[in-house]
């Protein structure tokens, strides 16, 4: 049994345990590289099966081909796919690439700002509103291949997500079930002990739980992992011939891609182990996190 | 599909987490051994050296670790960090435990996920409480690989003897309390780098390993291979919905390897199937696995078990009882008390349980010099001279106790020193998990030889050529007992005539037995003063062999009452048992509580309602 078997046990073992516990169970599916590798070991957990809903939050700023992508394996692996989206802050235009388009001449300072904010309103608040189910949810269905109304308004009360202990400080100190309250904030200094593989499977009338079955991951292990499984993954990791690449993915207009020639799974594994990115933070393209951004973010419900 | 078999992933890895009192330097050991090792993210160094020069902190190593506001702030670790590095040997991840006492339950979340443990103690300081009770903890959570650092050895001048003495305390206390010793006591000072990656010019005099080189040598635990075959049932799945009629018993395997045909046991029910085969998605078809894998299996007889079963070879099989004796842990806010129910987890059973008897409540910051020694109930109670009445004691917050732990329902275990995975539990209250403790004892109860009478008898019955599982197809239901108790007179006897009736009227295969019956034959050899336990066993006996022939049996006695129900139970471990008082009622515990002057009909719905909701008829 190596490393990566020891990782994938524990994660198999995570799934069955949140699934056997919460009768509302989703996980929450990014399209990046670690919630497909997470989405690949939940069937590992269920035999081929996924057996509860994937939820995505379409900020509509993703990149096309990460919707396509979406579908795709939507299709294929038979899910149950949800996706939720902040359409108010998208109709009033209340988001940060159209008031930087209105005023292009703004301070970095405030852009860093207006950043934040709109990843508050377009993803937390969106996810909120999906995940309590006061928001509406579009369900695909998988016959006619058209997302509809969910008529399912029932909130969740367990959450599959996919953060990763060696991401940044703050997810370093989740536990594998993490509670959050009714307002869904994450009290990190008055966390439940967690020892044993006995998980916080008990919890209070609207509270939820968050599940992580990838916090002993690295990057490096996700990338193993997708080299061993041969997982499908978005082409947008990979540099196109361009000498760029994107090393993790989220709105088109925060993000920006890394300087790399690497073209394929091997190429980033080389990269990550010798190469240029072996002392780079994963999130150094983001440009929402800066100073305690992504800790202000994470309290308030942000994945 | 096949899955490649490439070697991505050959380098060993190994969780470390680090320990000590409050303020003895733990965060800046780790954090000094991550820029030491090259381990730090780009420029991070720098830019927390130029953050300390903009708000005129002076630098510290530990500042590296600290990612959040408040722990910044407070200058202490509040949860486990954890960070990540290589030495030449191996990839580490560190877990950095806080040290303040309030913040204990963390330090064992991440001390559990530990195969070792640094140790660290400041040179100034000394031994102090939380370097005892994390000390303990470590031993009771069974992370036998402790190094000890003597931290801050620079405030002491680096001074030889300050550090044996430190060492000479410490090794005292651990042999006190019975834990392993330690593999190495290095003075360092995590400031300097002294001893930690490379070693230091300051102690000549040390020549032992630095402490890179004692983690680097430390072996990794062996696999649980060799051990008997455990494994705590997760989950049974069939995914019919989704055209896939493999029904797949799942669960993490925690020790020991099995393989296909073999034949094994589930506890408590005693149901006995073989191994059919060994399933998985992208892997290998298998015939064979062992301890660390969560996998499933399909089984030849299908037997219908459920979560939290434990299943083994039937040579091996985990105990099964009541009692526990334990030493526990509290972490919960409100005090651990006698008198309430509280909920047990082990492997991935769940029951109630409630406190028994306390031995002794353990200071775990001067286990050495327990003042926790409690005169037992029997001592205190009534005795020449009127010893003073010792009031209950009381399991607080952060404190250890030796105490027998007592569940309403049999459960599968080990002792802890047989197998860790079975032998050692949490107690939940309320919501959280509030404390965690190791099986040192098993106590025995009343019902143990019947217990044990039908384990032999079940793992050595020999089975007829139709299955429970096909009986259960044709009769459109599984096998149960529904017992009719209470007074003579009552009315239970026609009640149980009806209820016989109207399941043999759906078409089910339902049975009367009456007590009297057993008592003409069966028991035809017993004399009227006959120990009413062997009354019992009989009884339960031949209810065995009815609900062996798939019958729904519904029993009516005057012999055998509510009370006698557990001791029915443990004969018939496999099989629902639907306990239906008559009469005023007795207080105890019972399924239904019927006056016996309702219509009969109205019972009868009632007892067929139960059916359906334990799954018998409706199955």
């Amino acid at each position: 049994m190596d490393h990566l078997d020891q990782l994938e046990q524990q994660s198999v073992y995570i799934f069955r345990e949140a699934f056997r516990h919460f009768e509302r169970l989703c996980m929450l599916w990014s399209i990046g590289k670690d919630s497909t590798v997470m989405l690949w070991l939940a069937r590992k957990a269920f035999f081929g099966h996924v057996p509860f809903p994937l939820v995505h939050v379409d900020t509509s700023y993703k990149l096309p081909e990460m919707i396509a992508y979406r579908d795709k394996l939507a299709f294929e692996y038979k899910l149950q796919m949800v996706v939720g989206q902040n359409k108010q802050a998208l109709d009033e235009g209340d988001t940060f690439p159209i008031k930087l388009g209105k005023r292009p001449d703004m301070s970095k300072e405030e852009q860093q700002q207006l950043r934040t904010a709109c990843c508050g309103r377009l993803k937390s608040d969106a996810l909120g509103a999906t995940l309590h189910g006061t928001g509406t949810r579009m369900r695909l269905n998988l016959e006619t291949g058209k997302y509809e109304v969910d008529p399912d308004k029932q909130p969740y009360t367990g959450v599959i997500v996919g953060a990763r202990a060696d991401e940044e400080g703050s997810r370093s100190k989740e536990r594998y079930f993490s509670p959050r309250d009714k307002h869904d904030n994450w009290d990190v200094g008055d966390q439940p002990p967690e020892f044993w593989n006995q998980f916080k499977t008990d919890f209070a009338p609207g509270t939820h739980v968050r599940i992580h079955p990838l916090l002993d991951w690295t990057e490096l292990n996700i990338w193993e992992y997708i080299k061993r499984e041969r997982i499908p993954t978005v082409s947008l990791y990979y540099d196109q011939g361009a000498g760029t690449r994107y090393r993790s993915l989220g709105c088109g207009p925060c993000q920006s891609p890394i300087k790399s020639t690497s073209k394929n799974v091997d190429d980033i594994i080389d990269e990550l182990k010798s190469g240029a990115l072996k002392n780079v933070a994963e999130r150094s393209g983001r440009l929402q996190d800066g100073k305690h951004g992504l800790e202000e973010l994470r309290r308030k419900g942000y994945m | 599909m096949a899955r490649p078999d490439a070697k991505v992933a050959e380098r060993d890895q190994m969780n470390v987490v680090i320990v000590g009192h409050v303020d003895h330097g733990k965060s800046t050991v780790v954090g000094r051994l991550l820029a030491d090792t090259d381990a730090l993210p780009q420029g991070k160094l720098d830019a927390v050296r130029r953050e300390c020069e903009r708000t005129g902190k002076p630098f510290e190593y530990a500042f590296l670790l600290d990612a959040l506001e408040d722990e910044q702030d407070q200058g202490i670790t509040i949860d486990t960090a954890r960070c990540f590095f290589k030495s030449s040997a191996r990839d580490y991840i560190i877990i950095d435990a806080p040290g303040h006492i309030e913040f204990l339950k963390n330090m064992i979340s991440g001390a559990a996920r530990a195969e070792a443990a640094v140790l660290v103690i400041d040179a100034k300081e000394g031994v102090r409480e939380n370097s005892r009770r994390h000390g303990y903890i470590l031993a009771m959570l069974g992370i036998r690989q402790v190094v000890v650092c003597v931290n801050k050895m620079d405030l002491v001048g680096y001074d030889q003897k300050h550090f044996e003495g430190i060492e000479r305390e410490y090794r005292a206390f651990l042999e006190s309390i019975g834990a392993v010793s330690p593999r190495q006591f290095i003075p360092i000072s995590a400031i300097e780098g002294e001893n930690l990656a490379s070693r230091g010019k300051k102690t000549p005099w040390y020549k032992g390993p630095t402490l890179l080189e004692v983690l680097d040598a430390l072996p990794k635990a062996p696999p649980k291979i060799d051990q008997p075959l455990r494994m705590p049932v997760q989950a049974v799945y069939k995914f019919t919905k989704q055209g896939d009629d493999r029904r797949i018993v799942a669960g993490r395997i925690e020790a020991g390897r099995v393989k296909v045909g073999d034949k094994v046991v589930f506890s408590p029910s005693n149901k006995v199937s073989t191994i059919r085969s060994i399933e998985g998605f992208n892997t290998k078809p298998r015939a064979e696995i062992e301890a660390g894998w969560s996998t499933g299996f399909t089984l030849t007889e299908e037997i219908y078990i459920t979560r939290g079963e434990v299943m083994s070879h039937v040579a091996k099989a985990p105990q099964v009882g009541t009692r526990l004796r334990v030493n526990l842990i509290w972490l919960g806010k409100k005090p651990f008390v006698s008198g309430r129910d509280y909920k047990l987890k082990l492997g991935t059973t769940a029951l109630p349980v409630r406190i028994s008897k306390i031995h002794k409540v353990i200071d775990a910051s001067r286990p050495d010099r327990s003042t926790g020694e409690l005169r037992s109930p029997e001592r205190s109670a009534g005795g020449q001279g009127d010893p003073p009445r010792v009031p209950d004691p009381i399991i607080g917050r952060h404190d250890v106790a030796d105490l027998v732990l007592e569940l309403r329902q049999p459960i599968a275990f080990d002792l802890t020193a047989d197998c860790e995975a079975t032998g050692r539990f949490v107690i939940v209250d309320e919501y959280d998990v509030a404390g965690g403790g190791i099986i040192t004892e098993a106590v025995s109860d009343d019902l143990r030889d019947l217990r044990d009478e039908a384990r032999t008898r079940d793992f050595n019955w020999v089975p007829g050529g139709v299955t429970s599982a096909e009986r259960t197809a044709r009769n459109g239901h599984r096998a149960a007992l529904v017992m009719f108790v209470g007074k003579a007179g009552v009315g239970k006897h026609k009640l149980a005539r009806a209820v016989e009736k109207a399941l043999f009227g759906e078409g089910r295969a339902a049975y009367m037995l009456d007590g009297t019956n057993v008592l003409l034959g069966v028991d035809n050899d017993l004399w009227v003063d006959a120990a009413k336990s062997e009354l019992v066993r009989r009884f339960g006996e031949v209810v065995h062999l009815l609900l062996n022939a798939g019958h729904i049996v519904v029993s009516t006695t005057n012999t055998i009452g509510l009370a006698d129900a557990t001791a029915v139970q443990a004969l018939i471990p496999d099989a629902p048992l639907v306990l239906v008082e008559v009469g005023d009622g007795s207080g105890q515990a019972c399924d239904l509580l019927v006056s016996g002057d309702e219509p009969e009909a109205e019972v009868v719905a009632k007892v067929r309602a139960l059916l359906d909701a334990r799954h018998i008829t409706a199955v």
